[in-house]
């Protein structure tokens, strides 16, 4: 029990804060109820969806810098497709053109061998102008099942349909991933990509489809942007840096193999509702960047700070129970015995505590 | 390579290589040889400085609305002020705090987008002013060529030599190569960090200003269009993101390719769409292509 509270320490700090702010909120402006949580649910829509995405590749131990174009693109596609043909196909369209952008995207880093940085940042580039391309001004129509869908509340007033849609959607997509074979993969090549290849991962392969998995999570937040709006636009929003700062917030560390999904989802509100919790105080929507921005940093600067105290004391932990639970539990092939030797000879295993139970195991010579 | 990007131009429309045509190169591509600069001084170190666009900005609207009220050198000092307390915010968190330098970075430009916001609320009525020795080192021209050169020229030769043959320029190297051999062998990253970041500023700053002189417009987003090609002239002239190698010199390079790419983009008369992909996907070939020849990353 202590170790999942230990492991997971982060998320239920965040979740907290979360509760605090909501009380917060619900102080400052006694009437703020379910409507106030439906619009800040709906507003978070396009947030969540982008933070998924730009949380899977950080995890494998990338950056994607073009998820905001990527969502434009799908937005505006929905926005085109919505007016020619049935509300359905065109959503599954959207979903595949999400997913082969990802994909490009994934494939063009793994090929090419460039940074994954400077890949994203060409295909930002790229991706802005087929948005463009395909939609030359904001226009387009959605259809009025999906502006519908995202609205009000599931069955219940509290429960607001955009966050069951944030929920419903992230699980179906990330938690079969997590438990799966490639899920191991993304997590064991952005914790240590050499050791991850020693040990049989398909490094290439596991990057290029986190990337597929971050463009489908963007295909779902541009469905949601044209959901929100009722048309498309094929300009970026600011999506980049919100997504980033969610992401270091939500405990995923930059440089991989670190984190889930719920934490990152969980910042994305903390910060809706700050900017909620501003705009009820009548604060200049221009200070409200301010004192966002400078949240976010003091946010990174802490986290970052409490990092390096936390590596101080153990210097390097597996990056999930269940990976280390797999590396002691699986027999003696050579997959593993690589992936074993390769972890436990690095001397940041040796320096803590868990060397002894890394040696004791047959058949690894640490 | 490089030459290869400028033939079609020739080919396809007979005397268009005119001195004019150079010069006027070569002025847009002063400022974003300077941003460049930035992010080849930052990289070295294995950082990026996401925020000069928005420095440079900063520092543009700045000297513009100041100059009537305060005179012209006091607003130049104030707007590069500006620009030397966002880099020194960011050598903070960078070299004293470890925030990751894009994620440092990037924080900063959206608060000092958010400042730039409010400020520009306040000062609204007091009009606006390009200094006139802006205008001349913006639109000027000496012989053909843009009088910005007298700016650059010294400041080329200031960061090159700054690289090449200083402590300062060698302890960058020394950091993006092994910052843990480098804090070993007794470097103290920290002040590194905080000079370069200063620089780093201060640099944008003075690019913004050029800049001004040369758009001869104020705007709440002036310079930052620049910024996405200033990280992309830097890699296309070879300096790796990963830390310890690069050049400014190449960046130059860089920067002139940019624009060629633009120039020739635009002449083709290319749909805005069209335009903006084909930079995206040449960059990418460039870069690809550099990261074959030389085998590295």
């Amino acid at each position: 029990m202590s170790g999942v509270l230990r492991n997971n320490a982060w998320v239920l700090g965040l979740a907290l804060l979360l509760a605090a702010l909501l009380a917060v909120t619900k102080i400052i402006q006694p009437s703020f109820g379910a409507p106030g949580l439906e619009s800040v649910a709906r507003a978070a829509l396009p947030f969540a969806f982008a933070t998924a995405g730009m949380a899977v590749v950080v995890i494998v131990g990338g950056i994607d810098l073009s998820v905001a174009s990527m969502m434009a693109v799908c937005a505006v596609t929905t926005a085109v497709l919505m007016e020619r043909m049935a509300g359905v196909p065109a959503v599954l369209v959207v979903l595949v053109v999400g997913l082969s952008m990802g994909l490009v995207n994934g494939a063009l880093i793994v090929l090419t061998r460039v940074p994954d940085i400077v890949v994203t940042l060409a295909m930002l580039f790229v991706w802005e102008g087929t948005a463009l391309l395909i939609l030359e001004t904001p226009g387009g129509r959605t259809a009025d099942w999906l502006r519908q869908s995202i609205r009000g509340g599931f069955l219940i007033d509290i429960l607001p349909k955009a966050l069951l849609i944030i929920a419903v959607c992230i699980a179906i997509v990330w938690v079969p991933i997590r438990r799966s074979k490639l899920g191991l993969s993304i997590y064991a090549t952005g914790s240590d990509e050499l050791a991850a290849f020693r040990s049989g991962v398909a490094v290439g392969r596991t990057r290029i489809l986190a990337y597929g998995v971050c463009g489908l999570f963007c295909a779902m937040g541009g469905l949601s942007l044209a959901a929100l709006t009722g048309i498309g636009e094929p300009v970026p929003g600011p999506y980049l840096l919100a997504s980033v700062a969610a992401v270091v917030l939500g405990g995923v560390v930059l440089g991989g193999g670190k984190g889930g999904l719920l934490g990152p989802i969980i910042a994305v509100f903390i910060l809706r509702i700050i900017r909620t919790i501003l705009t009820l105080l009548a604060v200049d929507p221009n200070v409200t960047t301010i004192i966002e921005g400078t949240i976010m940093v003091a946010v990174v600067m802490l986290g970052t700070a409490a990092t390096l105290r936390g590596a101080r004391t153990c210097a390097w932990r597996p990056p999930t129970r269940r990976l280390s639970a797999w590396a002691a539990s699986c027999g003696t092939t050579r997959w593993c015995r690589f992936w074993r030797s390769s972890f436990c000879s690095s001397p940041r295993w040796r320096s803590c505590g868990r060397a002894s139970s890394c040696r004791s195991a047959p058949g690894v010579t640490g | 390579m490089r030459p290869g990007i400028v033939m079609p131009i020739r080919a396809g429309r007979d005397g268009l290589i005119s001195t004019f045509w150079v010069g006027n190169l070569i002025k847009f591509a002063i400022p974003l040889a300077m941003l460049a600069a930035c992010q080849v001084l930052t990289m070295l170190t294995a950082g990026i400085d996401m925020s000069v666009g928005v420095v440079a900005t900063v520092s543009a609207f700045v000297c513009a609305t100041l100059s009537t009220a305060w005179g012209v050198p006091a607003a130049v000092m104030v707007a590069l002020a500006c620009g030397l307390v966002v880099g020194l915010v960011n050598g903070f968190g960078v070299g004293i705090v470890r925030v990751h330098p894009l994620i440092m970075t990037l924080g900063t430009g959206l608060i000092a987008t958010g400042c730039l916001q409010v400020y520009q609320r306040l000062f609204i009525n007091a009009g606006s002013q390009i200094p006139e020795f802006l205008v001349w080192l913006g639109t000027g021209r000496t012989a053909g060529m843009p009088n910005g050169l007298f700016l650059f020229i010294p400041f080329a030769a200031f960061i090159l030599w700054l690289m090449r043959f200083t402590g300062f320029g060698r302890l960058l190297f020394a950091l993006g190569s092994n910052e843990r051999a480098a804090k070993l062998s007794g470097v103290r990253a920290w002040q590194v960090y905080l000079a370069l970041y200063a620089l780093s500023g201060l640099i944008a700053a003075v690019a913004g200003l050029l800049y001004l002189g040369m758009i001869r417009q104020t705007s709440l987003s002036l310079a930052v269009p620049l910024l996405l090609p200033s990280v992309a002239a830097a890699v296309i002239g070879g300096t790796s993101i990963f830390g310890g190698r690069g050049s400014f010199a190449g960046a130059i390079v860089g920067a002139l390719i940019l624009r060629v790419l633009d120039t020739m983009l635009t002449l083709l008369q290319m749909p805005e769409g069209a335009r903006t992909a084909l930079f995206g996907l040449i960059i990418l070939a460039v870069t690809a292509l550099y990261v074959r020849i030389t085998g590295t990353r």
